[in-house]
């Protein structure tokens, strides 16, 4: 059971808002690179988030770039897990690469700055604050296979392959 | 039931009978990272365990987004790059040798080819007929390693085109005017697969424009089937060897259709700061802009700097516009040389710069100001993109880029042509 605080966006956070090109030179200096995590859609948001804390979006987070500096930076801060309206491609598969759940469920009426409560065996969301109940889709099977491992790097080293 | 290109090189390259919805492995032909994503690649590959690469042959780093380095941080993961390319034996394009997706374009990728990449724009070879898509640094840290990886197949989306482009209006105005269509997210996790008789009428350089974008619609891959234009293209880049014809099936399954007119087209603008948000570059008239870019992956061929040129010759820059232009390889580079544009364009009061992309993403080479407005060729116009969150990014084709150049103001170019 993970418990934390939603922090809400809107629609299209793009990578460039989550870690932006002009950055491009804190790559490999990571916990450098994560004090500016979404600095482009929320400045305040590296200082407020807290170890186990939620991001709660609409539709189409983090579309744009291939770049995985993005959900890293995300899950270095401590977020918990990431639930959208819906997810770009390449953003999704690259965080359950590294371990970091994304959650697609209406997001409408999850409020910034609620207290939620996620069953990811149970696929439930409960918004505590406002006594709602919500649930996300299942991940298709290879992905929940990546996930459980805690991301592909340990799926690889644990299987050295792809088993499907 | 026959195959949609997406299913037919995929069943290819997994020896199975694939089918949009199934979970494959496949080979891969082609598999790259660049300086922004490689070095997380590296440390992805190493913590991974992995000392050999899978097929040095076809493992590719390109040193391209800071293309000469601007500060200390990127130039020491030039270094690492460097280092790990004379570790494995894989191919390295060092800084100044181009655009990762225009040399795939120019010289690697062929019909049929499956081809990732750490970047995003990887899906731009799908004009060349290949299951091309980007991926994050740890899928393709296992492609490194393991010479493949896991897919699942896209349904399609059938882009059907007819007509030809009229006078002033080109590729980028169609892939904007689709984007907005459809929406940033309409074709999320699928593949757009583009035909219709309106193909016959499109170079390679307008399907690597639109290829290039399907991304920008969220697409998995942008697919062109391989006909006589590919070969003559992949003919005139030497590599007549590399063509193998690629079509869909006739009776192959398709989520749905769209239709869309070339001829019903006019010229097409992004607005802040979402590709979706498109208008009419008349509608935009007195819109004023500091910056013009002509550039990156998506505009930087040579077709697209001798539209320019044409529209600049003897004439020159607004006053109070900037006029960049970064040609999107070395090749490209040369033949506007010998072809005189490169001189127009510094005589019109362009600024040259290397091939790179470090001007489209903000890390170099063109940072705009705070409050600045700037009309760019590139494919993205997301808040904070050009290295300044207060700045603001139009997106258009390069003669609508031109156009603007001359006059200061968002400006349709059919109306200085």
């Amino acid at each position: 059971m993970l418990r934390g605080k939603a922090f809400k966006f809107g629609d299209n956070i793009s990578t460039d808002h989550i870690t932006p090109g002009r950055l491009a030179h804190l790559r490999s200096n990571l916990p450098e690179l994560a004090k500016h995590v979404l600095e482009d859609a929320d400045p305040t948001f590296a200082s407020r988030v807290k170890a186990g804390d939620f991001i709660v979006a609409g539709n189409n987070f983090g579309l744009g770039s291939s770049r995985e500096h993005a959900p890293l930076v995300i899950k270095m801060v401590g977020v918990n897990a990431i639930l959208a309206k819906s997810v770009a491609r390449i953003f999704f598969r690259n965080a359950i690469n590294l371990g970091l759940p994304v959650l697609i469920c209406n997001t409408d009426n999850i409020d910034d700055g609620d207290e939620l409560e996620v069953d990811l065996a149970r696929g439930t969301v409960n918004d505590i604050t406002r006594a709602n109940q919500l649930t996300f889709g299942k991940l298709p099977e290879v992905m929940l296979h990546i996930l459980n491992e805690g991301g592909l790097i340990p799926y690889i080293k644990k299987y050295g392959d792809f088993k499907l | 039931m026959g195959k949609t290109l997406a299913e037919k090189i995929l069943s290819q390259k997994s020896g199975s009978d694939a089918r949009s919805g199934d979970i494959v492995i496949a080979q891969v032909d082609l598999v790259f990272a660049q300086d922004t994503t490689g070095p997380l690649t590296i440390r992805q590959f190493q913590a991974c365990g992995f000392e050999r690469l899978a097929n040095p042959e076809k493992t590719i780093l390109f040193l391209d987004h800071a293309a000469p380095s601007p500060n200390r941080g990127m130039s020491n993961d030039h270094i690492l790059l460097h280092q790990f390319a004379q570790q494995t034996g894989c191919l390295i394009y060092d800084v100044g040798e181009g655009i990762c997706h225009q040399i795939v374009a120019e010289s690697l990728a062929k019909p049929g080819d499956v081809i990732v990449g750490a970047d995003s724009h990887t899906v731009t070879a799908g004009a060349l007929a290949a299951f091309a898509t980007g991926m994050g640094s740890s899928d393709v840290a296992i492609a490194f390693g393991l010479g493949k990886t896991w897919f699942r197949v896209p349904e399609s989306i059938k882009i059907m085109v007819s007509g030809k482009f009229p006078h002033g209006v080109e590729a980028k105005d169609f892939v904007l005017h689709l984007i907005g269509t459809i929406g940033a997210d309409g074709a999320t996790y699928k593949a757009l697969e583009f035909g219709g008789d309106g193909m016959d009428n499109m170079s390679m350089s307008e399907r690597f424009t639109i290829a290039n974008m399907a991304v920008e619609a969220g697409a998995k891959v942008g697919l062109f089937p391989a006909d006589r234009i590919t070969e003559g293209y992949l003919s005139s880049q030497g590599r007549g060897d590399h063509y193998q014809p690629m079509f869909a099936d006739r009776d192959a399954s398709y989520e749905k259709t769209i239709n869309f007119d070339l001829a019903a087209l006019e010229p097409t603008v992004a607005k802040p700061h979402n590709v979706d948000n498109v208008a009419l570059a008349r509608e935009l008239k007195g819109t004023k802009i500091q910056q013009v870019f002509i550039g990156t992956c998506t505009n930087g061929r040579l077709e697209d700097i001798a539209i320019v040129a044409d529209t600049l010759k003897g004439k020159r820059r607004h006053p109070e516009t900037r006029l960049i232009v970064a040609p999107a390889s070395p090749q490209v580079l040369l033949t506007a040389i010998r072809a005189g544009y490169i001189h127009t364009l510094v005589e019109a009061g362009a600024i040259i710069l290397p091939p790179g992309c470090g001007a489209c993403l903000g890390l170099h080479q063109g940072v705009l100001g705070d409050g600045e407005f700037c009309l760019s060729t590139a494919n993205r116009n997301f808040k904070g993109r050009m290295g300044n969150p207060e700045a603001f990014i139009y997106l258009g084709s390069p003669a609508t880029a031109a156009a603007t150049a001359l006059t200061g103001e968002i400006t349709d170019p059919r109306e200085v042509m």
